[in-house]
């Protein structure tokens, strides 16, 4: 176990704790971003260092592919190759299942993939994965899981979740830095919560540095995303970080915090930031619209980032998706937005406020009081009020 | 604004040092800039890659001057054509306004609504609308061009509120000499603070040019700010200064890094004094390389040893190389820092030998350099 893991605040099962990974001491709840290529997209370390990111995602996959693990070995792990002070997480490369069935063969030995680069056979192992993100040298590595998407149905889904315990045995017998690298467990079983049950079990057994909730935020209904993260949530350890992987929406963010999760990766800030919209608290502004043409507000007035206190929306409404520029500085204003929101998450419960904030964050994204019913009965569980949100139901809802 | 000459290299040369000195109105604070300087390319107000936050990596006031629309505690001069995307379409330009080609399809731009966009965007420094030509041109298109530019100066100057103190008079002519004279004289007659000189970079060569520099320098005052643009590399740039030129914008530094290209050439020209032809040729350096290029890949030092740029303080050449391999954004940032940080060590280098008395030196020594560069073998440029 190379992390230690300390519960500074509650509120019911959301909790605030403190982090310690090899590389850097981190504060949960905590959003990670994506940079899947060794880079989050148009910005620079000391920009991320600016606005708070604490743990960066490397993406196995593509590592693996270019640079190449053992180029990146050669300099020391990814840390010395591009030059991140902070913590890293790598994912196992699993989830490219999903995302490219189409290239991919899945059986108990592994993954084969068709390189995208080559066209060349690939196999990805269980030991093949450990081995790739050991010569990466990130602080947490997730183990190689069969991934199945959860709008899929039927024995598949079973098979994965008893294949995934399996290979998590492969994965621990082969990791060879335990020392200085975290290798966690990713809970699957779909929608099911015998499966899920049964997985969560298998994976405490083995006592793992840390939890992930896998297989969700792939097109499933919200009812059954928070009831299968608030199972797991639930069965986990208390002692132990819990990362809901491909999460997300701040909203979804909020909702598996006071469910009691930790951690959060997602690509949407920044690839979002691509298509030209910024993230506010009240939900999302297109600054493509015409609207913003002559609109002299910065993106958020309430937001301390150097975009939101240099440029108005009707200047970035010119750059985004024409200009590079445009990309990058909305990508840093929406970073900032997720590093904040986890910041407010971590302080609120620690200063004993976590539902005031809760309510104030629905209040805000839904001023009609319109907050989805998903949402309603997961805060129910949360033991969070937030009636005061929320207009009466009437029958036409 | 102010300008003034500092230092003229004197020898019988053109060359001069001088101070630009823009006062601080809207709270920023007023800076000097020394000049010949380089104005740094903007599209749409910032430059293409590098985020007003990383502006701030590079030296000051160098990187201060801006080309176009920008920040507050920057210098912003503006001209009427960009050289990436808004070219000045000759064939189109009629008695009524300049014609640009620009991502929006052509554009007639009349000297009112030109004035237009000055008196709202409020540059430090402007230049007035002009008919820039290509060189092919016929003698007499070329001649309408100076008669119309210096009609069109006059319209701008009718309408600036500020009577001329901020302004670069436009001097045209093509490839003509004497048309280039006239231009010249006759915009000098004008009350204005300075000369942009346009229609440079439209076909003419680099041997024409030099001549109508000089032919248009000759008939400048002396005191006068002179701002040429479209003079990219190193050698024009040097041509430029030679003839007395002050300011210049370039596209070298955006074309470098789009190509993956990285400055690389010595910074230390003038400090060798003990300088012998053979080693000289022996120790020839590149002036860029291609992080493109497989050699770089496991390469771990900085593009440039030493360099203070926020790149090479903080990356190395296999970095680069891997995030150009695999399309990443972060490649042209970076990019464009460090090109951007080496070229402004070029022009400072350039004011330092003329203050020293020694820019003709330098000006043969980093040519010839660059020369025998071309005829020996190099392994590592593609």
């Amino acid at each position: 176990m190379a992390l230690r893991f300390e519960v500074v605040g509650r509120f019911n099962r959301a909790r605030a704790a403190q982090l310690t990974l090899p590389h850097f001491v981190c504060q949960t709840p905590l959003f990670m971003p994506v940079g899947t290529q060794g880079t989050i997209k148009g910005l620079t370390n000391n920009q991320l260092e600016e606005i708070g990111c604490q743990i960066i995602l490397g993406n196995t996959y593509h590592l693996a592919l270019r640079p190449g693990a053992d180029l990146i070995d050669e300099f020391g792990g990814l840390h010395k190759f591009m030059n991140w002070k902070r913590a890293l997480l790598t994912d196992s490369g699993g989830f490219q299942m999903v995302s490219l069935l189409h290239l991919a063969d899945i059986t108990e030995k592994g993954v084969t993939f068709q390189s995208p680069v080559d066209g060349k056979p690939m196999l990805l192992t269980p030991e093949e994965s450990i081995q790739i993100q050991n010569k990466i040298g990130a602080d947490i590595i997730m183990a190689l899981d069969d991934v199945v998407k959860t709008t899929i149905t039927g024995p598949r889904i079973e098979e994965a979740m008893y294949r995934t315990l399996r290979w998590m045995d492969r994965c621990i017998a082969a990791h060879q830095k335990p020392d200085t690298q975290n290798l966690f467990g990713i809970v699957q079983g779909g929608l099911d919560p015998v499966l899920r049950d049964i997985c969560v079990r298998g994976l405490v057994e083995r006592n793992l540095p840390g939890y992930a909730i896998g297989g969700l935020a792939g097109g499933e209904d919200k009812d059954s995303f928070w009831r299968v993260v608030a199972q797991c949530t639930a069965a986990l350890p208390e002692d132990k970080p819990r990362y809901v992987m491909g999460v997300g929406y701040p909203l979804d963010i909020v909702v598996c915090s006071a469910l009691g999760a930790d951690m959060y990766d997602c690509v949407y800030p920044t690839r979002t930031a691509r298509f030209g919209s910024a993230l506010i608290p009240e939900g999302v502004l297109k600054l493509k619209n015409r609207a913003m043409a002559n609109d002299e507000r910065p993106i958020d007035p309430t937001c301390p980032c150097m975009v939101c206190k240099t440029y108005t929306r009707a200047y970035l409404h010119c750059l985004v998706t024409k200009d590079a520029m445009g990309s990058q500085l909305l990508s840093y204003h929406n970073l900032s937005y997720m590093m904040k929101l986890s910041r407010d998450l971590h302080t609120s419960i620690v200063e004993g406020r976590f539902p005031e904030f809760v309510r104030g964050f629905l209040r805000t994204q839904f001023p009609k009081g319109d907050v989805p019913e998903w949402v309603c009965n997961a805060m129910e569980v949360a033991g969070i009020d937030i009636s005061s949100c929320c207009a009466s139901f009437s029958p036409s809802h | 604004m102010r300008f003034a000459v500092t230092k003229a290299c004197g020898g019988g040369g053109k060359a001069r040092a001088g101070a630009l000195y823009v006062g601080g109105g809207g709270g920023g604070g007023a800076a000097v800039v020394e000049t010949p300087s380089l104005l740094l390319s903007t599209r749409k107000g910032l430059p293409a890659f590098v985020s007003r936050d990383l502006l701030s990596t590079l030296p000051s006031p160098d990187s201060h001057l801006l080309h176009m629309l920008g920040l507050q505690e920057h210098i912003l001069v503006a001209a009427a054509s960009d050289s990436v995307e808004s070219l000045p379409e000759s064939e189109a330009s009629n008695k009524l306004g300049a014609s640009f080609e620009t991502p929006s399809g052509r554009r007639l731009v009349k000297p009112s609504e030109y004035m237009q966009m000055i008196t709202s965007m409020k540059p430090n420094l402007w230049a007035s609308l002009a008919d820039e030509v290509p060189a092919w041109v016929t003698e007499k298109r070329n001649r309408i061009s100076v008669d119309r530019t210096l009609r069109w100066l006059d319209d701008c100057l009718a309408v600036d509120l500020e009577a001329g103190k901020n302004t670069l008079g436009a001097v045209v002519g093509g490839s003509n000499i004497d048309e280039r004279k006239r231009c010249a004289t006759e915009a000098s007659l004008r009350n204005v603070a300075g000369f942009w000189i346009g229609g440079f970079g439209l076909g003419e060569s680099m041997e024409e040019r030099l001549a109508l520099l000089n032919a248009v320098t000759d008939c400048l005052p002396e005191e006068k700010l002179r701002y040429v643009s479209r003079l990219s590399l190193p050698e024009e740039v040097l041509q430029g200064v030679a003839a007395g030129i002050d300011l210049f914008d370039s596209t070298y530094i955006y074309h470098l890094t789009l190509g993956g290209f990285a400055l690389v050439f010595p910074l230390d020209i003038v400090e060798r004094d003990n300088w012998d032809s053979r080693t000289d040729i022996e120790g020839a350096d590149c002036t860029k390389i291609n992080l493109r290029a497989t050699i770089y890949r496991k390469d771990t030092s900085p593009i440039v040893d030493r360099c203070g740029c926020f790149t090479c303080q903080n990356h190395t050449r296999a970095y680069i190389n891997h995030l150009l391999n695999v399309h990443e954004m972060l490649a042209q940032i970076l990019l464009e820092i460090h090109n951007t940080h080496h070229y402004l060590g070029f022009f400072r280098l350039m004011r330092e030998a003329i203050k020293g008395g020694k820019f003709e030196l330098f000006r043969q020594r980093f040519i010839k350099r660059r020369r025998a560069f071309l005829t020996a073998e190099a392994p590592c440029s593609l």
